[in-house]
């Protein structure tokens, strides 16, 4: 292969760091308007009354809007439609939008804000999953879901549980807690809206212009064609520009009702109170294993705090009983689910999405039996790594699978068998594994989850995708399959990307789905282009096609632009598409969507670090981690992306928590709202596993997700390595170090997390046949 | 985003000028240097003026007198965390500049700046809309300290990592005012109140810091924070020892980070007097100067571990000034 393989820079990296990509805050048309959102300040309350009088009578204010004038509800998922652009019958969280302003600038609309009066009835707010699993002291949060705060109830049994808990040699529990954190773009969300012969074009700072265009379709009550939604140049998303936003559909209402654009650019504050990002989860499981360490079943119970609202949270929710069983092989599981409603920014989909909380839980878990048996934590993991072609206990279908491998290129490469044994040192260990796309999409339907159209014209090639450009790199992978198939430099290809109205769909930039799914309808199409070029090229070459080269700029005897005059001669117009959808591979339960995908990545990591007894502060060395992705389409990207996931882990693990004092988000800031800076990332050492997935784009798996979840784990690990304390809940502050190392010196036990699990009313699960566990035979069973 | 308030940028040539201007226009106009913790605030709407009165006329030299040495107000932090002669004869001063915020920062914030930037508080560092929410405190708008509710005062935190050192180095802030110049001990600056954190009058401009090198004196900043840049200090110890062979023979202790001013501890200082620097009697020193430090819920991390962490910041510093050596120290962030 000529570029697919190799470290090429990002199609778009040079007008990214020189200044000239066009955010949707750097659009400015003429006579654009401002809008400031009034938000709530009170974590729970009726409303009683607004009066935007004399926010009306401010000159300089064009429209003032309230949840009255939008009152359609939505929501990213069909089952939780519970979201109001503005809300004017009572607000759940301190941010909740209340009205929006549109002025000529944005002084005069936050004062205009400031001058909207409303009237509330203060409810008792509901702060913890406690205090939501509780009967409410005034009312629920949400008219759904229960008893009580309950949202989402789940319970999922696979195999015989009981009985191979009962043929365990040992059994052991464990309680866990993940603390929230939120996504910290560089970007805050932006969009601005212009409102043209009757039709509405929203540029914005999404990851899912098709589900913006969705949302506003129902919100606004206007047909889908009325809708064009253009993701603009963007700064950054990790799910948390996953949700269509009130800030998207306010901007189009105020731009239908004033006739001029308006933009509404978030402010950080803001930015925390979009959240939605990792639930806080609560964990509790409890494992059998036999005398050789082979797992013998397994129960896991979470607790998700989900916010106000629902965005993905029923999904997140599943996923936290999901992705267990594609590292280790459980012949038997139970799962159940709990997501409460709180009155906080709600929580939803954050790299990982819901699996990085129970990977902690399970990798630890793991260590801890391994240890109550004398047994070394790897060989422990690796004696129960499930095998490649595959189905798990819960239907997932595992393809390439390259977990043995990155565990051997961790270990060799950090000495972790033979380090160095001294109180203050430690190095800890986890693999993960994460989604190539989620297999199912987001509302049922049969199409296909991405296509690409390749348009050839004077030699230039352009193709077209609906696929989101969050930084990823995914217009890079595109440019790269279509300019490998037509034998091009991806330079040579031109990008036409997320526009609802240019370009056919992609799902969006979620799930790490986008390398996998667009990669392969842009296969599809360049194939069918090349086949063209070739077929018209042999003609005049007077030769079998099959006898035609493609490389180099060339196609066969003649340049590419010679090929592509002499194609389109022969065939007319030069356009190809191809489109991919993912294959039917759930299981026959309900609740199977969520958690398959075409193919699992794979993660092992190894962090080294100090942990100093005195102070409880950790201070990390180096971090060694592989990454099954397939085959790296750019290696250099795949690295990007690596490191990127361990920066945000090691956020997590550390430092970032996303934490309330009466009522309020405690930090709503960037600079005490703690995330490391570069000095605080230690040197990271990357090795990128090749598998060669037989569904994915030349083998490509994911990149951007997986690599987050070992590293957690592995860091707490490492303290135990190094003090002989367990934390069983993140971030690790120092604090939680001393007074885990303060009980062990009294005697008890040597851990800091929490100290139990709450009674929840789960039902009785739904039981599950489990599938043949060989692919073939799995392939074969009715599904 | 977060927009600037309107303001008048006045533009005064002399420090006498911008004190006339101050004093004319009282309450209403603040000075302005690098700006870069008040343009922030302006934003969240901390402080309400309509004017600033640019102090860019000041020079940006340090005056290198030998033992003695004025550094001007102007001069950026970066500079004086560089200069040769600062790290020569006061490397805990440049320690501290250099410790400050980060890069960008450093290079426009000042060091007369840093000497009246404001006291901190989690309660009162954030945007007008979340002090309306948390409701108003006694620092800004409202009538109640929201960490100690009971307490009649205000507990906004002293957050300047230069002012302790200075003021352990008995160096002297140089003050003009409309009526002429005066100089201060750089300890007499400062009140033990989070709202009214400086003595000086509110017309005199700091115009430069006059530091004098004691005979055997050496000096040693280390500053406790989350991160390896950005942060203010959560805890931090400034000292200046006078050492006549291994012995003692003065020292001062100043912290940052856990009182409304620059916290003294006399009883450290005293009991270093006359005795030996060895690591039993610096870690017993730091016990002493850890007693006074009264961190609150109001800054990063908990402050019963900041409290803790007072006696490893100030034992860390005075190791440091008295074996001019990191050796096998704790890493508190990546310095």
């Amino acid at each position: 292969m000529k570029v697919v393989g190799k470290p090429l820079p990002k199609v778009d990296a040079s007008a990214k760091v020189t200044g000239r990509a066009i955010y949707a805050d750097d659009m400015l048309p003429p006579r654009t308007l401002h809008c400031r959102i009034l938000r709530s300040p009170h974590p729970h309350a009726r409303i009683l009354s607004i009066d935007t009088s004399a926010a009306r009578r401010i000159p300089g204010v064009l429209a003032v809007i309230t949840g009255a004038d939008l009152p359609v509800k939505f929501g990213i998922l069909p089952v939780t439609q519970d979201e109001r652009a503005l809300e004017h019958e009572k607000v759940r969280y301190v941010g909740d939008p209340i009205a929006a302003v549109a002025a000529t600038d944005e002084e005069i609309a936050a004062a205009a804000c400031d001058a909207i009066a409303v009237e509330y009835d203060v409810l008792e707010p509901v702060m913890s999953i406690d205090a939501a699993l509780r009967e409410p002291k005034d009312e629920r949060i949400q008219d759904y879901g229960g008893p009580n705060n309950i949202h989402k109830l789940v319970a999922l049994e696979f195999g015989d549980v009981e009985g191979g808990f009962a043929h365990a040699e040992t059994i052991r529990e464990d309680v866990f807690f993940y603390q929230g954190n939120t996504h910290l773009p560089m970007e805050q969300h932006s969009a601005i809206a212009t409102y043209l012969d009757g039709k509405v074009t929203l540029w914005s700072s999404t990851q899912v212009v098709h589900y913006v265009h969705r949302a506003l379709s129902k919100v606004l009550e206007l047909p889908m064609n009325r809708i064009r939604v253009i993701g603009a140049a963007h700064g950054g998303g990790f799910g948390g520009k996953t949700d269509p936003f009130a800030h998207e559909i306010i901007v189009c209402k105020l731009a239908m009702l004033t006739g001029r654009p308006v933009k509404c650019t978030l402010t950080r504050e803001e930015v925390f109170y979009a959240h939605r990002g990792r639930h806080p989860v609560l964990m509790w499981v409890r494992t059998g294993v036999a005398k050789d360490g082979r797992i013998t079943a397994m129960h896991f119970r979470t607790a998700l705090d989900g916010g106000a609202y629902g965005s993905y949270g029923v999904a997140s929710t599943f996923y936290t009983g999901a992705l267990q069983t594609v590292t280790y092989d459980i012949p038997a599981y139970r799962f159940e689910g709990c997501r409460v409603f709180t009155n906080k920014p709600p929580c939803g989909p954050k790299r990982g999405h819901g699996t990085p909380q129970p990977r902690f839980a399970l990798e630890l878990h793991l260590e801890k039996i391994a240890r109550d048996l004398g047994l070394d934590p790897v060989e422990l993991k690796r004696r129960n790594f499930v095998q490649p072609n595959t189905r798990t206990v819960n239907w997932l279908r595992v393809t390439s699978c390259g977990l043995d491998e990155c565990v051997d290129r961790v270990m060799q490469a950090s000495g972790y068998a033979t380090r160095e044994k001294r109180i203050g040192h430690g190095m800890g260990f986890a693999v993960s594994t994460y989604l190539s796309g989620a297999g199912t999409a987001i509302y049922w339907n049969d199409m296909p989850h991405s296509e690409v159209q390749i348009k050839v014209d004077r030699g230039g090639v352009t193709a077209y995708c609906g696929a989101m450009d969050i930084g990823q790199g995914s217009d890079s992978v595109l440019a790269t399959i279509v300019a490998e198939e037509l034998g091009l430099q991806p330079a040579d290809v031109r990008l036409v990307t997320a526009d609802t109205d240019t370009t056919p769909i992609d799902l969006g930039s979620y799930s790490s789905r986008v390398t996998f799914m667009a990669g392969n309808a842009a296969v599809e199409a360049a194939r069918k282009m090349r086949a063209m070029l070739v077929e018209a090229t042999a003609a005049k070459m007077g030769c079998e096609a099959s006898a035609v080269e493609v490389g180099d700029g060339r196609i066969g005897d003649f340049s590419f632009e010679e090929a592509s005059v002499l194609a389109e001669a022969r065939f007319g117009t030069l356009t190809s598409a191809g489109s991919y959808t993912p294959p039917r591979i759930a299981g026959p339960y309900k609740g199977s969507g969520v958690g398959p995908s075409p193919a699992y990545s794979y993660s092992a990591c190894v962090v080294d670090l100090d942990a100093d007894e005195r102070t409880g502060l950790v201070s990390v060395n180096k971090i060694w981690i592989a990454h099954d992705v397939g085959r790296a389409i750019n290696p250099l990207l795949v690295e990007g992306q690596v490191e990127g996931s361990v920066y945000m882990g090691l956020g997590e693990a550390l430092m970032e928590e996303q934490t309330f004092r009466k009522g309020l988000h405690k930090w709503p800031s960037m600079l005490e709202y703690k995330s490391p800076t570069f000095l605080d990332m230690p040197e990271v050492q990357t090795f990128i596993v090749e598998t060669v997935d037989p569904e994915g784009p030349y083998g490509a798996k994911e990149a951007g997700q997986g690599p987050l979840l070992p590293v957690p784990p592995a860091l707490c690990s490492a303290v135990y390595d190094a003090l002989g304390v367990w934390i069983d809940e993140i971030p690790v502050t120092p604090e939680k170090v001393l007074e885990a190392l303060r009980r062990k010196s009294k005697g008890e036990p040597a851990r800091y997390g929490p100290p139990m699990f709450p009674p929840i009313p789960y039902p009785p699960p739904i039981k599950v046949e489990p599938p043949p566990k060989d692919l073939d035979h799995a392939s074969a069973a009715a599904i | 985003m977060l927009r600037l308030p309107r303001f008048r940028y006045l533009r005064p040539k002399t420090a006498r000028e911008a004190a006339s201007m101050a004093a004319e226009l009282g309450t209403r106009a603040m000075f302005v240097a690098g700006g870069t913790d008040l343009f922030p605030k302006l934003k969240r709407r901390q402080f309400e003026i309509d004017t600033l009165i640019g102090l860019d006329f000041q020079s940006r030299e340090i005056h290198d007198g030998g033992a003695a040495c004025v550094i001007d107000a102007g001069v950026t932090l970066s500079a004086a965390s560089r200069d040769a002669h600062l790290n020569a004869m006061f490397p805990g001063y440049a320690q501290a500049a250099g410790l400050v915020s980060s890069p960008p920062l450093r290079n426009a914030g000042t060091i007369g700046g840093n000497l009246c930037v404001d006291t901190r508080c989690n309660y009162y560092d954030m945007t007008y809309e979340w002090r309306k929410a948390a409701g108003f405190c006694l620092k800004k708008d409202g009538d109640i300290c929201l960490v100690a509710p009971s307490s009649p005062r205000c507990w906004a935190v002293s957050s300047s990592d230069t002012a302790p050192m200075a003021m352990a180095l008995d160096g002297w802030v140089i003050l003009a005012g409309p009526d002429g110049d005066r100089e201060l001990p750089v300890a007499a600056l400062y009140r033990d109140d989070g709202i009214e954190y400086m003595a000086k009058r509110p017309t005199e401009v700091v115009t430069g810091l006059r530091l004098t090198a004691a005979p055997n004196t050496r000096s040693a900043y280390v500053k406790l924070r989350r991160r390896g840049s950005i942060d203010f200090p959560i805890a931090g110890a400034a000292v200046a020892v006078a050492l006549d062979g291994d012995t003692i023979a003065g020292c001062r202790i100043v912290l940052s980070g856990v009182a409304s001013h620059p916290l003294e501890v006399p009883a450290a200082d005293e009991f270093l007097k006359g005795k030996r620097a060895d690591r039993e009697i610096l870690k017993e020193a730091a016990d002493l100067a850890a007693k006074p430090a009264k961190p609150l819920d109001n800054a990063d991390l908990s402050h019963f571990w900041r409290k803790r962490m007072v006696h490893v910041v100030v034992e860390q510093a005075l190791e440091i000034a008295t074996t001019s050596t990191r050796g096998s120290m704790v890493k508190l962030s990546q310095q």
